[in-house]
């Protein structure tokens, strides 16, 4: 039960997006369409998964003055080894990510990960917190970009990530009244505050029913 | 006459922050107060002018004749790790207030996608020395304009009345989406 809980949380009650407001500068600028969060949210999810496993299997050897370096290190080979690899499998993803993937190493969803639980914790438990991490890292692009595709462009579309003609499904459905500000930096923005103001909403009204169930408890 | 175009696009017209994306944490985080905004301006200008001149060195006169320009993101972190280092020890020294009030945010410069992100741009631009160091410059002044009117606007959205949900960092980010709109405005300029 513990080990699902500790997978658990990183999807929603400490999702790094929505609620840790970490790795915000990539969640804003890759989430123009489904088939890049979806890429974004793969690459990511790899090195976290990768880093988290290395970090927690030195964590006795690392001293602890120079941790920091090392993490960098240690993200930076990874990160390059996933760049090289989507250049060779996922030209047309990697060409629209762009500048975005080799600046997964200056994420701070990984290395706030390498930091604050695989340099404590075993190698199990520290692929498990990775694995929901990194999915609700792509949990979060992928709800950011579904509203910004919609209204931006008026409909969905999937490609293939390993192959870019091959279309999963693209759907107009009001391609003349769509609203290309926002594709643009500035609709990216407005998107994550109308989002984040939701999940803030969500959370009062939360505190707000804890504190009545407290108060006719104490009746 | 190219530099100053370059220049200006990049300060204003591509600015890193409103049209790129770079720095957003910094952009939230330190921006409570306009002075520690401007502190913050003036090390990331550091660290990105002298980072844009070493890594575009290192890669066009090592890496490069060397033929391992996959190094390429490790060499550049490590570069940006001990400038980082550097602004830190040399701010504890001569300034204990200014590293005192920027706390955490300062060894984070290290994960300012700016500095990184100018680094990596100037490469695959194919700049020169010289354009390289004008893109740094430029791209840190842009940063410390951006960073600084928008610590002053949150001042004031302090004491606005806004709804419950929006506070804090949603009406930050609408904020930051309205300045966006006005950056693209003067789009066509250069």
């Amino acid at each position: 039960m513990k080990k699902l809980d500790i997978f658990k949380k990183g999807l929603f009650i400490e999702n790094p997006i929505f609620v840790l407001l970490l790795g915000l500068c990539s969640a804003l600028a890759i989430t123009t369409s489904l088939t890049n969060a979806i890429g974004m949210g793969m690459a990511v999810t790899c090195v976290l998964i990768m880093s988290n496993v290395i970090i927690s299997l030195l964590r006795n050897i690392i001293p602890n003055e120079i941790r920091i370096p090392v993490f960098i290190v240690v993200i930076a080979t990874l990160v390059k080894c996933v760049q090289m690899l989507m250049n060779a499998y996922t030209p047309a993803l990697y060409e629209s990510l762009g500048v975005f993937i080799p600046l997964i190493v200056v994420n701070c969803i990984i290395l706030g990960r390498a930091e604050s639980f695989a340099s404590k914790n075993g190698i199990v438990d520290s692929l498990l917190d990775a694995l929901g991490m990194g999915l609700g890292y792509t949990f979060a692009v992928l709800v950011i970009s579904f509203f910004r595709e919609l209204i931006g462009t008026g409909g969905l579309s999937l490609y293939n990530p390993f192959d870019a003609s091959q279309v999963i499904f693209d759907v107009k459905i009001f391609a003349d009244y769509a609203v290309s500000l926002f594709t643009q930096p500035a609709g990216a923005f407005m998107t994550l505050g109308c989002i984040l103001a939701f999940v803030q909403f969500l959370k009062i009204k939360k505190e707000k029913k804890a504190k009545k169930l407290k108060e006719a408890e104490v009746k | 006459m190219e530099l100053v175009s370059l220049f200006i696009g990049l300060t204003f017209v591509n600015n890193v922050v409103l049209s790129k994306f770079y720095a957003i944490c910094p952009l939230l985080g330190v921006s409570k107060k306009p002075k520690n905004a401007l502190n913050m301006g003036y090390a990331v200008t550091f660290v990105i002018f002298v980072s844009s001149i070493v890594t575009w060195l290192i890669y066009n006169c090592i890496l490069v004749p060397l033929k391992i320009e996959y190094l390429d993101l490790i060499t550049f972190i490590l570069v940006i790790a001990s400038l980082v280092q550097f602004v830190e020890m040399f701010l504890k020294k001569t300034s204990p207030e200014i590293y005192k009030s920027m706390g955490v945010y300062l060894p984070l410069i290290t994960t300012n996608c700016a500095v990184l992100g100018v680094a990596l741009d100037n490469i695959s631009a194919g700049y020169n020395l010289i354009e390289a160091a004008v893109a740094g410059l430029a791209v840190s002044i842009g940063f410390t304009i951006v960073i600084y009117i928008f610590a002053t606007i949150r001042e004031r959205l302090d004491i606005a009345n806004v709804p419950e949900s929006f506070k804090g960092t949603p009406i930050a980010l609408i904020t930051a989406g309205i300045m966006a709109c006005a950056i693209a405005g003067i789009a066509g300029l250069v």
